[in-house]
């Protein structure tokens, strides 16, 4: 190792790092994404998808989603800062391996290819609720939902069927069962 | 019906049923009907500074001398981007803060206006939470909720935005200062149990340490005074962040000093060999820790603090108490003196040896310098600063570098709120718009802004504000002619290539006092040094001391980067040693 030229200390040992879904609780203003967004960006945590909507018009509440990779230190700091700020409600964080929690995912699928490819397609993504929300005799639009790799897989799988185009939601969570998060 | 207000008018009355006496700020075209509105309100001063940083540091030097929070009000654009690094300074210092800036017309916004940004965007990471206000129906709501988010749990600056057509129009007034605690913000929640795991945890150390912080002082004075009465309950050790200087008296026996990269040696092998290290209202800043992995490796750490994020960030602890320290303190001492009424002389010969190693480590003398006769030295200038303004009551400030730890070191304090110092960020440039919003809050007592000739000179002009509201400050400048401490970086790490760290224009600051209005006094020797002294104490006007010093003096003890506590580089004599066997540059 060369000699630390640096006023800083040099990095230490490194964790492991885990993959997380937080779930925010924030109200529908206007800056509260950027904010929440901004924390990630400026503190160096990563976001690897995000999918956000108002779900209470009444209370004007706004939940987002976010799947994120680090340390548990990090993962602890990322719960703690988005709690600090003002306008966020409440914070949730789900293991991605959690078994009490729903992940879930939606893609659209473009085929473009003859009658015997986009059958294939559709025959590719059975498992994934398909449904076929455009149809002409060149093409098909597939809706499907899934986990996150599941769809890499099938996206791999499509490429010789004549898959074009892409659209994927980030992924969304919930528990299992008559509980929910407080 | 009731009657109708003007947002402008709103912005005032606001302000008066918040209490706030001063607002540091420059006017400009999108706050023109605030200012309209200034001489309706004979109860808010405004204080006119030369550039908008130098009213957010007015501001810091006000709200952390006064434990109340500092106003800022500014322009948009330059007006807004030039508070940038007050509210950056403020938000790491945790100094509360409420900076008002005007905004282009609603209509105007996002059509790159004159004098338009996106202040809410800029200020955002660089503020608690920040507001662009868009109904005229929201503004009072806005402002104070602003305050209370200001100055509520860790306190920090706060921002509302106000495009001038919003300043214009009317709307009734609605005053909703709130007594109640904001939404699950506020983290007071430690429980009993956690009291009493700490106690336990007192009961059973035998080489215990408190490292306290600005927490202490941000909880403001009853917080200090808890402290001093732990601190003789339990006869531990204490040292302190250079934030939380002033909450324990300086030259009591029991402080180690500062602790930190340029902390005492006996402060930092203290926090290196404790087993017990409780952390009350500090945050495990990296100038402070050294090498994290070294980071004191033999004890159980409690960490005090009101902001749940601070704990776990940097080290983790093994007990962690969220709250107000000053609330935890008060049962932390109920507690153990229900369990253990005698608990100092019972304790006294558990801890007896550790007490005789402090001694050890206290007898290196970390902070000696070789004295000389014929130049000043910058500890030896300080410590007679010290002496000849102990008696009074006296305010310090700082710019940032050198003179700043010399000052940590050398001048010892004895109340909170006398101590301000820029140490997250580390503005060069605060001390001396800081120094004017201290003695805006104390206009009879002392105010010195300790300074190196190169941070002063960064906000110098801010010297015509304390000439236009007649305030005494005395600008203490340590002058060296260098950028000590990026100079001493470059002696230590970069063999001596002082890479523009010299500057080789300086102004005559004996001049620049005098144009500036004020008085203008040099010391040049040691055998003056008193007299000159003296003399800038007893002219009542601001005056700027150019005090000039050992142009290559370092400052020691240093923990150089990237190693732990007990690695220390202690002054000349051991660097000596180091430079013949080749130790120092491997040190560092």
């Amino acid at each position: 190792m060369s000699k630390p030229k640096s006023a800083y200390s040099i990095p230490g040992k490194k964790q492991k790092n885990d993959t997380h879904v937080i779930v925010v609780w924030v109200d529908n203003e206007a800056g509260v994404l950027a904010r929440v967004v901004g924390l990630f960006s400026g503190r160096g945590y990563n976001i690897e998808s995000l999918a956000v909507a108002e779900v209470d018009p009444k209370l004007n509440i706004s939940r987002i989603t976010i799947v994120t990779t680090g340390t548990p230190q990090v993962i602890e700091q990322i719960k703690l800062q988005l709690g600090k700020l003002v306008p966020v409600h409440k914070v949730a964080d789900f293991m991605r391996g959690d078994k009490k929690i729903i992940f879930k995912e939606m893609a659209l699928l473009k085929i473009v290819g003859n009658n015997i490819k986009r059958k294939k397609a559709i025959k590719f993504c059975k498992k994934f609720n398909p449904v076929v929300l455009d149809k002409t005799n060149k093409s098909v639009v597939i809706q499907i939902t899934a986990l996150r790799r599941e769809i890499d897989t099938i996206m791999n799988d499509l490429k010789k069927t004549g898959l074009v185009s892409v659209s994927r939601t980030g992924a969304v969570a919930m528990t299992r069962g008559a509980e929910i998060f407080k | 019906m009731s009657k109708l207000y003007s947002g402008a008018e709103i912005v005032f009355k606001c302000l008066e049923d918040q209490d706030v006496e001063y607002i540091f700020g420059y006017p400009g075209g999108a706050v023109l009907p605030i200012y309209d509105e200034l001489k309706n309100h004979e109860s808010i001063k405004h204080i006119l500074v030369r550039h908008e940083q130098g009213a957010g540091h007015a501001a810091e030097g006000y709200a952390r001398s006064s434990g109340k929070p500092g106003v800022v009000l500014v322009t948009s654009g330059p007006g807004a981007t030039n508070a940038v690094t007050a509210l950056t300074d403020a938000y790491m210092d945790s100094i509360p803060l409420v900076c008002i800036s005007g905004q282009v017309p609603t209509h105007l916004i996002g059509t790159d206006a004159f004098q338009e940004c996106d202040t809410t965007g800029i200020t955002r990471p660089c503020t608690k939470h920040n507001w662009l206000v868009k109904d005229v129906k929201d503004l009072s709501k806005i402002i104070h909720k602003a305050f209370e988010v200001a100055t509520t749990g860790r306190p920090g600056p706060v921002l509302v935005d106000i495009p001038k057509d919003i300043q214009f129009q009317k709307t009734k007034y609605v005053n909703s200062i709130k007594t109640k605690k904001l939404n699950g913000k506020i983290h007071n929640k430690f429980n009993q149990s956690e009291i009493d795991q700490l106690v336990k945890l007192m009961i059973n150390s035998s080489r215990p340490i408190l490292y306290t912080g600005g927490g202490v002082i941000n909880s403001g004075p009853k917080a200090s005074e808890l402290l001093r009465e732990l601190v003789s309950l339990t006869g531990f050790p204490i040292t302190s962040t250079l934030q939380g200087l002033g909450s324990y008296p300086g030259d009591d026996n029991q402080f180690l000093g500062m602790l930190g990269m340029h902390g005492t040696y006996e402060a930092n092998n203290a926090m290196h060999d404790c087993d017990l290290m409780i952390n009350i209202g500090a945050r495990f800043d990296d100038r402070i820790t050294g090498k994290i992995d070294e980071f004191s490796p033999k004890s159980k750490k409690v960490h005090i603090d009101i902001d749940p994020s601070s704990i776990n960030k940097n080290v983790k602890v093994d007990l962690p108490i969220v709250g107000d320290v000053s609330e935890v303190m008060l049962s932390v001492i109920k507690t153990l003196k229900k369990k253990n009424p005698n608990f100092a002389s019972s304790n006294k010969e558990k801890t007896s040896k550790w007490w005789e190693k402090i001694s050890e480590w206290r007898s290196v003398n970390s902070l000696n310098f070789i004295n000389s006769d014929k130049t000043i030295k910058p500890q030896h200038a300080i410590q007679r600063l010290y002496e000849l303004t102990k008696d009074k009551d006296t305010y310090i400030t700082t710019e940032v570098g050198q003179h700043q730890m010399w000052a940590a070191q050398h001048y010892k304090f004895n109340k909170p709120n006398r101590w301000m110092t820029s140490g997250g960020l580390g503005t060069m440039g605060y001390g001396l718009p800081a120094a004017v919003g201290v003695q805006i809050a104390h206009p009879d007592k002392l105010v010195v802004d300790i300074a190196g000739e190169a941070s002063v000179l960064m906000t110098i002009q801010e010297m015509s504000t304390a000439v236009q509201y007649n305030l005494p400050i005395k600008i203490f400048i340590l002058n060296n002619e260098y950028m000590g401490m990026v100079r001493q970086w470059q002696e230590l790490l970069h063999e001596k290539n002082y890479s523009e760290s010299y500057t080789a224009a300086l102004p005559d600051f004996v001049k620049l006092a005098e144009a500036y209005g004020c008085v203008g006094i040099r010391a040049k020797t040691p055998d003056e040094l008193d007299e000159k002294i003296k003399e800038m104490i007893n002219v009542n006007k601001p005056v700027i001391f150019d005090c000039l010093v050992d142009k290559e003096e370092n400052c020691f003890p240093m923990i150089p980067s990237g190693k732990p506590h007990n690695q220390m580089l202690l002054g000349p004599n051991d660097q000596e040693e180091n430079k013949i066997t080749g130790k120092g540059k491997t040190l560092v």
